[in-house]
C-alpha cells in the first residue's frame, strides 16, 4: 500500500516537473533573446542598451542555461515564480489572489458535472422506455458538441437578461456563481456521463446483476445496491482527466462573465506576454491536475477490494 | 425508487402456501418465448413448452447451446431482456399464474418462492460486497416479517452453513475474490436457499467448475432436496450429470421439449432421434476409443517417439493476502508421446497441463528440464529456429470464437500458415492446398469466402484443425481443443481427429480436463496434478486399474457413469 502510495506520489511529482522543465523550454530557452520579450515590442527599439544588460542580468539571461534552469528549478520548488513582468508583483501572490475564486469554480463545476453525469445514466438505465433511454444517451454528445462560450451566452441571453433571474457578471454572492458553473459543468459532463450510461449498461448485463434478481431485488434496488458502485469506479479516472479541460473551460467562462480568476489571470498574461506569470501558471495547472488524480488514484484501492487485496500482497 | 424490502413483506402476492401440497411447484404451459428480430418481426426461441416440478423432484432439462434452455429459465424466473417477449402459454408457481406479472411484483416470487443458481460462480456475485452483506440481501428481501439486523446475520450464517460452507463466520467476512469457484458457488447456493424457495432452479450450476468439486455441490444439491423436500429443476447440456441427477429428463432442442420422461425409461427407449445422437455423442456412454471411419486409407506412422519432455520445471510467484509464494505450475514433469498416438495429458484446473504444453510447443520457457519434437530440442532454441520446429508441431487452442481473426475469411485464415513459411508459391497452388485443407475436415469449397461469424462453434474449430494441417506437421497439440463444444459437435470433432490421424499419421498431444473424452481418443494419458504427475500409462491400464486415489476420484466424478453400463 505505502509502496503503491509512493509510487502515484513520485509520478505527480514528475508532471509537475516536467511541466516546469517544457515551460522553461518553450518561454526562455527557445526565444532567441528572452529579455526583448520583457519590454513593450513598441519601446523595445528605443530601450538603451545597458538598460537591456541591466535587465537580462536581473533576470539572470547572462548566466549559462544550465544555471538558469537550476535556479529557476530551485526557486519554483519553494513556490517562487519570480515577479510579474506587468505589475511587479510576485507570481505567486497573484495567482493566490486569484486562486478561491477560480477553485470554487472549477470544483463546483466538476462536483455539477458528475452530478448531472449520474443522473443521466442512472435514468437511463432504470427507464424501461426505449425512446426515454435514447433521448438521455444522445444528451453526452449534444453537450459536449456546443462550445463553452455558445452556451454561456445562451444562458446570459435567458436566465440573466431575460428573466433576470442571476446577474450577468462579477462575483458578489452565490448567484453569480450560478451561471458560470453550469457554462463550465455542462460541456464536461458530456464524456462523464457518456462513460457512465456504457458502464451502467455494461454492469446491468452483470452475473452478479441476475443473481441480485433471483434474490428478489426490485430493479431500482439492483441499480442502487449493486449496479452503482462498480459501474462508477471508470467515472472516477475520467473526472481526474476531465479536470484538465475544466482549467481550459475556466479562461473562456471567467471572460464570459467578467469573473476574476486563474483563467483572467492567464489572459491577461498570454495577452501582454507576461512570460514568469505563464510559467507560474502552467505549473499550477499541472499541479492542480496531478494532485486531483493523484487523489483519484488513492480513492480507488477504498472503493475496489480486489485492488486493495492485491496492493496489500504487493508490499507484504 | 427502491422499495424498502420490509415493506413488501407484508400482504405480498406470494403464491399461495396451501395450494403447494397439490399443485406442482412449477407448471410450464405451452410456452412461448420470441425474441426481436430485425425490424418488426419476431423469431422464436421457445415454442410451445410444456414442463413441470412436483416437490422433492429433480427434472433435468438438456440441450445444446441455442435450443433454448436458458431463454426457458429467463422466461420462468420473469428476467427476459427487453428484446424478448412471452407471446403465449402460461408459467405458473404452485397453481398461480404470474405470466406477465409486472417486475415489481415478480420481484416477491423470485427469492422468495424460487431460487436461482447461476451458471458461472466467478461472475454471479458482486465484487465489491463481502459475502456476508450478498446473502443478507437474499434474507431482507424474502423475510415475511421485519426482522433486526442481528437476526439477518444468523439467517445468512445458517444458509451458509446449510449450503455446505463449514467454515461460515470466515467466509461471512470474506469477498468474492478470496473463495475458489467452489465456495463462491457454495455462497451463491446460499443466497438461492436463504430466501426459503419452494423449488430452485440450477442454470448449468457446474459446468464452470472441475469435475470432482462438480461431484461436491450436486452430491449437495441432493441432499437439500431430501432434507428441505424442495424441488430442483436442473438445466444442462450435459446429458451425463442428467442422467446422473434427475428423476425425469426434458430434452430440448431447437425450442421444444423433443422427449421427455423418467431417466431409465428415457435410456432404455428413447423415443427421439435428438436423444438418441445425445446419449451416443455422451463421451462417459463410450466404450473404449473411436474407430477410423471406415474406408480409409491408413498411413502407417514412423517409429519412435516425436515429443519427449525431461523433468520439466516451472514456478510462477503468486501474490496473494498472505503474501508471496512459489507456484509449482510443473514439477519436474516427464513426457514421451509415441508416433502416430494420442497423449492425453488430463487433470484438473491449476494441475499445470496448459503449462506443459505450452512449452512443448515453445510458447513459454522451462525454468529447467529438457523438451523434444523429434529430433531437435525446443527449450533451447532461438526463436528463428523455434519457428522451424513450428512446422512440425503446431497448436489448435480452446475456443474458436477467440483463436481465429473475426476479419479474416476462412481462405485467408487457413492460407495464413502457408505464406507465412513461403511454402505455397503463387495463387493458384495456394488455393488448391487451401481447397485440399477445406475438404480434409469435412467442409466443401463453399466456405472459403465466409467469416468466423457465419460459422458454428464445431465448423470454426474444424477451420482451426485446418489451418493446423497446413504445414503437414507431425504432432498437433490440442489444448482443450473440444471443451468449448455441444457433445454431438464434440462427437464430431473427435471422429474428424482420430481419421485424420489414420490418413495422416499423425501425433496428438490432447490437453483436457474431461476423462470421458480421453477414452473416445487417446492411446495414452498422463494425469496431472498440481504440477506433477499422478500416474501414467496406456488408456486401458489407467481406465481399468488406476493406481492413484486422485485417479480414482476422478473416475468416479465422471458424469452419467452412473448408467453407463445399462
Amino acid at each position: 500500500m505505502l509502496h503503491y502510495a509512493a509510487l502515484k506520489i513520485g509520478r505527480a511529482l514528475f508532471v509537475i516537473w516536467a511541466a516546469f522543465t517544457i515551460t522553461f523550454l518553450l518561454l526562455f530557452v527557445l526565444p532567441a533573446e528572452p529579455v526583448d520579450l520583457l519590454f513593450d515590442p513598441a519601446e523595445l527599439n528605443t530601450i538603451p542598451e545597458d538598460v537591456r544588460a541591466q535587465v537580462a542580468a536581473n533576470y539572470g539571461f547572462d548566466k549559462p542555461l544550465l544555471l538558469q534552469y537550476l535556479d529557476r528549478l530551485g526557486h519554483a520548488a519553494v513556490g517562487d515564480f519570480g515577479t510579474s513582468v506587468q505589475s511587479g508583483r510576485p507570481v505567486t501572490q497573484a495567482l493566490l489572489e486569484v486562486l478561491p475564486s477560480t477553485l470554487i469554480l472549477s470544483v463546483g463545476a466538476l462536483l455539477l458535472a458528475v452530478v448531472i453525469g449520474f443522473a443521466i445514466a442512472l435514468l437511463a438505465t432504470a427507464t424501461r422506455r426505449p425512446w426515454l433511454r435514447n433521448l438521455l444517451e444522445s444528451l453526452p454528445s449534444a453537450a459536449v458538441s456546443v462550445p463553452v462560450f455558445m452556451f454561456g451566452i445562451v444562458l446570459l441571453q435567458v436566465f440573466s437578461f431575460g428573466l433576470g433571474w442571476f446577474p450577468s457578471f462579477g462575483d458578489g454572492g452565490w448567484q453569480s456563481l450560478v451561471l458560470p458553473l453550469v457554462t463550465l459543468a455542462i460541456p464536461v459532463s458530456g464524456p462523464i456521463a457518456q462513460l457512465l450510461v456504457r458502464s451502467f449498461t455494461g454492469e446491468m448485463g452483470a452475473g452478479y446483476v441476475v443473481t441480485s434478481f433471483a434474490k428478489g431485488a426490485t430493479r431500482g434496488q439492483v441499480i442502487v445496491g449493486d449496479v452503482f458502485r462498480n459501474a462508477s469506479l471508470p467515472a472516477l479516472t475520467i473526472a481526474g482527466i476531465t479536470f484538465g479541460n475544466l482549467i481550459a473551460g475556466s479562461v473562456i467562462t471567467e471572460t464570459v462573465f467578467a469573473r476574476p480568476g486563474v483563467g483572467r489571470l492567464t489572459q491577461g498574461a498570454i495577452n501582454t506576454l507576461d512570460i514568469p506569470v505563464v510559467q507560474g501558471i502552467v505549473v499550477f495547472v499541472a499541479a492542480s491536475f496531478a494532485l486531483i488524480n493523484l487523489i483519484v488514484d488513492l480513492i480507488y484501492p477504498l472503493l475496489d477490494p480486489r485492488l486493495r487485496a492485491s496492493l496489500a500482497a504487493r508490499t507484504s | 425508487m427502491s422499495e424498502q424490502p420490509t415493506a413488501r413483506a407484508e400482504g405480498a402476492a406470494v403464491p399461495a402456501e396451501d395450494a403447494a401440497g397439490t399443485k406442482p411447484l412449477l407448471q410450464i404451459a405451452e410456452l412461448r418465448i420470441d425474441y426481436r428480430a430485425q425490424g418488426r418481426s419476431w423469431s422464436p426461441a421457445v415454442r410451445g413448452v410444456s414442463l413441470h416440478v412436483d416437490p422433492g423432484e429433480t427434472v433435468a432439462l438438456v440441450g445444446e447451446s441455442g435450443s433454448g434452455k436458458t431463454t426457458l429459465v429467463q422466461g420462468s424466473l420473469g428476467l427476459l431482456p427487453a428484446s424478448a417477449r412471452v407471446s403465449g402459454g402460461s408459467i405458473s408457481y404452485s397453481g398461480v399464474d404470474v405470466t406477465g406479472w409486472r417486475d415489481a411484483r415478480m420481484a416477491r416470487v423470485r427469492g422468495n418462492y424460487v431460487g436461482f443458481i447461476p451458471q458461472d460462480p466467478n461472475t454471479s456475485l458482486n465484487p465489491v460486497k463481502k459475502i456476508g452483506q450478498q446473502v443478507i440481501e437474499a434474507v431482507a428481501f424474502n423475510e415475511r416479517t421485519a426482522a433486526s439486523s442481528q437476526e439477518h446475520i444468523d439467517a445468512a450464517l445458517e444458509s451458509l452453513r446449510t449450503a455446505g460452507l463449514a467454515n461460515a463466520e470466515r467466509v461471512f467476512h470474506q469477498y468474492p475474490h478470496e473463495l475458489s469457484g467452489g465456495m463462491k458457488q457454495r455462497a451463491l447456493i446460499a443466497i438461492a436457499l436463504a430466501g426459503k424457495p419452494k423449488i430452485i432452479v440450477a442454470d448449468e450450476p457446474t459446468s464452470a467448475l472441475d469435475v470432482t468439486v462438480q461431484r461436491v455441490i450436486l452430491d449437495h444439491l441432493e441432499t437439500l432436496r431430501t432434507e428441505l423436500g424442495i424441488g430442483i429443476l436442473l438445466i444442462t447440456h450435459d446429458l451425463g450429470v442428467a442422467l446422473d441427477r434427475a428423476d425425469r429428463i426434458a430434452v430440448m432442442q431447437r425450442g421444444e421439449i423433443v422427449e421427455h420422461g423418467p431417466v431409465r425409461e428415457l435410456i432404455a427407449n428413447p423415443s427421439s432421434d435428438y436423444t438418441r445422437r445425445l446419449l451416443a455423442a455422451a463421451p462417459s456412454r463410450h466404450q473404449g476409443r473411436l474407430a477410423p471411419s471406415p474406408g480409409l486409407q491408413p498411413r502407417t506412422p514412423g517409429e519412435g517417439i516425436v515429443v519427449r519432455a525431461e523433468q520439466l520445471r516451472k514456478q510462477y510467484t503468486l501474490r496473494s493476502a498472505g503474501g508471496r509464494s512459489l507456484v509449482n505450475a510443473l514439477d519436474g514433469v516427464d513426457l514421451v508421446v509415441r508416433a502416430g498416438t494420442t497423449h492425453a495429458i488430463v487433470g484438473e484446473s491449476g494441475a499445470g497441463k496448459s503449462t506443459l504444453a505450452s512449452i512443448i510447443a515453445g510458447f513459454a520457457t522451462a525454468d529447467s528440464g529438457t523438451a523434444w519434437v523429434g529430433e531437435r530440442e525446443t527449450t533451447s532454441l532461438s526463436h528463428r529456429e523455434l519457428r522451424e520446429v513450428r512446422r512440425d508441431l503446431q497448436f489448435v487452442f480452446q475456443n474458436p470464437y477467440t483463436s481465429l481473426d473475426p476479419r479474416f475469411t476462412v481462405a485467408k485464415l487457413i492460407a495464413e500458415p502457408l505464406r507465412a513459411f513461403r511454402v505455397a508459391t503463387g495463387r493458384a497452388e495456394l488455393m488448391t492446398r487451401v481447397r485440399e485443407l477445406l475438404r480434409a475436415v469435412a467442409l466443401d469449397d463453399s466456405y472459403l469466402q465466409r467469416t468466423t461469424a457465419q460459422l458454428s462453434g464445431g465448423q470454426r474449430q474444424r477451420i482451426a484443425i485446418a489451418r493446423a494441417l497446413a504445414l503437414n506437421p507431425r504432432v498437433i497439440v490440442l489444448d482443450e481443443a473440444v471443451s468449448a463444444l455441444d457433445v454431438s459437435v464434440q462427437a464430431q470433432i473427435l471422429q474428424l481427429l482420430v481419421d485424420l490421424q489414420t490418413e495422416l499419421g499423425l501425433s496428438y498431444v490432447f490437453v483436457t480436463h474431461d476423462l470421458g473424452v480421453v477414452r473416445m481418443i487417446a492411446d495414452d494419458v498422463t494425469v496431472m496434478r498440481d504440477g506433477g504427475i499422478v500416474e501414467h500409462g496406456t488408456v486401458q491400464d489407467v481406465f481399468l486399474s488406476p493406481q492413484s486415489d486422485y485417479t480414482r476420484a476422478l473416475l468416479g466424478a465422471i458424469p452419467g457413469t452412473r448408467f453407463a453400463t445399462v
